[in-house]
């Protein structure tokens, strides 16, 4: 596979998961802050059931361009093309309508509700009973209801976090909290997951579990994922293809084979210390 | 013994999600409905029911409508008064307009009318948050009460400034007016109280109230998982409204009978309601109720004990009634932010496993 691959056309992996055409494609996007340039001109695609992972020393831009992605900042400069469609400026919930899901860096769930709300809330754009029909409840709400909390129930199995389903989410461990954030993202159901360091902050076994989760994701629900990673071997582990940036940069792209034989990322990225 | 989890497994969805989980706490839900429509009405005197059942009932309304917005959605707001002052003259502009409609759906329109008028002043919410927000709230109080004050229009016109509730009935049963009976106007706010209380549990159990929660707790990853905050804002300030109009419509015309706008709906109402919410518990219905009857009641016990128990003079009494709302909010904002609910949630927790805690 290469730069030259058509985007209508798929690929197989060494692993032999065939991987669709382009899913989400970003086109020479620039982002400033003021003076500070976060992205310059970078582009790569998302493929149809792959594992991308964006990978960069701190500050590259990773979260950056997630952001991009999701709605929160507006490039400067660049096209996002969606689902074969060039995507107007969105707000971040119009993002999430489109089936994009994501996580946090730094964990973002909703500390006063119990784990089940917090996963629940991931059903919001699969539910669509009005104000009127939900403040009567019995009938079309409740009906409503009880089929999303199947949805959920399954991710809650899925996730293995069934005996803290009514635990207040500000009671959990950091780790038991990063998977409840996955769990809600998941709840959503979406066609690209983006996923913000899952396991920054854990533990050698919690890094294995997330590691899990997220190849089980993709095979049994063929969801496509971006990810940003700092561990590396986490980074080959996982992911099909791999962005590499630096200073706001893209210095590779490739598979995880091609990236490690890369002279400009081993001089940036590789052979530079990083925690 | 009979207050167990224990053998009561819930088998479906539903069963789980239902308002008392607990079959101890349903019956004793469906016996406090019981005394509430079948004893109560047969008992009540004008006395109990000008002093502490009709503005008990009023009050809850009251209550449950700003803890959705400040409870559930985070949304600060110093304009409870001015907001029942909306549902006050609605419906006095319109029992007074309509003298033959039924006064039931006055109060519903006038909750409406409040609903509108508090979308209105919520539209800055979406740029404004926390102290800025009850500014932006404390101007409507002010400016509301104003207009209220120096439209003619809105008393019709009345000699005295202020407005006064026409005899109306409800399906034949006479509840405004100074003719009206205790039973008939405590049966009339009771209904709404129950109804409001119904309607606002099941919006804050589902879908709408899990929106709501989001924007309080975060309002970055409620937009991420598809909240359009303008929307579940504003939506927040019109469910809370419509329920704050029908108290204000309530409080003037069935509780009170006559209104001086600046005395009965200033900014001591709005004061008032908060405390209520903080003490009985931010986010939750029931501690909405049992704010409501705390500040109710307290009151009138310290004036039936320290007046006519001791026979201290009443501004006394008075000033220890400030001293102990003043000391415990204070307490439950630093020690208990989920005020009385979370005390009596605590309670029941400790009963559920008692005597085995661990
Ligand atoms: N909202 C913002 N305002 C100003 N500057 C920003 C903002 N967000 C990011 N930046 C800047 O953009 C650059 C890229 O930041 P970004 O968070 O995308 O890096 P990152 O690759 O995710 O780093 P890390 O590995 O530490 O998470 C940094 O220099 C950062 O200071
Ligand atoms: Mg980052």
């Amino acid at each position: 596979m290469n730069a030259q691959m058509h985007p209508q056309d798929g690929y197989t992996t060494a692993d032999g998961r065939n991987i669709g055409p382009v899913l989400m494609e970003m086109r020479n996007i620039t982002l400033r802050f003021g003076g500070v340039k976060a992205i310059t001109d970078i582009s790569f695609d998302i493929r149809e059931g792959e594992i991308r992972a964006i990978i960069g020393p701190n500050g590259a831009g990773k979260s950056s361009m997630l952001n991009v992605i999701s709605g929160f900042y507006v490039p400067q400069d660049g096209e996002v093309w969606y689902k074969g469609q060039k995507r107007p400026p969105m707000k971040p919930f119009q993002v999430a309508r489109l089936g994009i899901a994501r996580t946090f860096q730094n964990i973002a769930l909703f500390e006063g509700m119990t784990v089940l709300d917090n996963v629940m809330t991931g059903r919001l754009n699969h539910m669509k009973s009005g104000l009127i029909a939900q403040a009567i409840w019995k009938g079309r709400a409740e009906a409503e209801e009880v089929a999303n909390r199947e949805v959920v129930e399954k991710v809650i199995d899925f996730l293995e976090i069934q005996a803290i389903r009514k635990t207040p989410v500000a009671r959990l461990p950091y780790g038991l909290k990063k998977r409840v954030e996955l769990a809600r993202a998941l709840a959503a159901e979406p066609s690209l997951l983006l996923l913000d360091e899952p396991m920054a902050g854990m533990n050698v076994e919690e890094k294995e579990d997330m590691s899990r989760f997220i190849l089980d994701v993709n095979d049994e629900f063929g969801t496509t994922i971006c990810l940003i990673e700092h561990d590396m071997g986490v980074v080959m582990d996982l992911s099909d293809r791999v962005v590499v940036m630096d200073y706001g940069k893209k210095i590779g792209d490739g598979t995880p084979d091609e990236v490690r034989s890369n002279q400009a990322v081993i001089d940036a990225y590789l052979g530079v210390a990083h925690d | 013994m009979l207050y167990r989890e224990a053998g009561d497994f819930k088998t479906s969805y539903v069963a789980d999600g239902q308002t008392f989980p607990i079959w101890f706490d349903r019956m004793r839900y469906y016996a406090v409905l019981a005394i509430a429509f079948g004893v109560i009405p047969f008992f009540v005197n004008d006395y109990y029911a000008n002093a502490v059942l009709l503005p008990f009932l009023i009050y809850s309304i009251a209550a449950i409508g700003l803890n959705i917005l400040v409870g559930y959605c985070g949304q600060v707001s110093l304009g409870t008064g001015a907001f029942m002052a909306v549902g006050a003259y609605a419906v006095y502009k319109l029992m007074t307009a309509f003298p033959e409609v039924n006064l039931f759906f006055h109060v519903l329109l006038a909750g409406g009318i409040t609903a509108f008028v508090g979308v209105m002043f919520g539209l800055p919410s979406l740029r404004i948050k926390g102290f800025y927000l009850a500014v932006a709230t404390l101007a409507a109080q002010f400016f509301l009460v104003w207009l209220f004050n120096r439209v003619p229009w809105f008393y019709n016109y009345s000699a005295s400034g202020q407005i006064s509730a026409p005899d109306r009935t409800v399906f034949g049963m006479l509840v405004s007016g100074p003719n009206a009976e205790a039973w008939a106007k405590y049966m009339f706010c009771l209904v709404f109280t129950v109804g409001v209380a119904f309607l606002a549990r099941n919006l804050t159990r589902g879908m709408q109230g899990r929106q709501w929660m989001a924007i309080r707790d975060m309002d970055i990853a409620a937009e991420i998982i598809g909240v359009n905050p303008l929307r579940a804002k504003l939506m927040a300030f019109a469910v809370s409204s419509f329920f704050i109009g029908i108290a204000g419509a309530l409080f003037f015309a069935v509780y009170l009978g006559a209104v001086e706008v600046g005395e009965v709906f200033g900014i001591n109402k709005s004061f008032l309601v908060l405390f209520m919410i903080i003490i009985g518990g931010l986010g939750s219905i029931f501690g909405s109720f049992a704010g409501a009857a705390f500040l109710v009641l307290l009151p009138v016990l310290l004036k039936n004990v320290l007046v006519g128990g001791l026979g201290w003079p009443t501004d006394l009494a008075a000033h220890v009634e400030f001293m102990i709302v003043g000391l415990l909010i204070i307490v439950f904002l630093i020690a208990e932010p989920h005020g009385l609910a979370q005390l009596w949630r605590v309670a029941k927790e400790k009963l559920r496993l008692w005597p085995f805690p661990h």
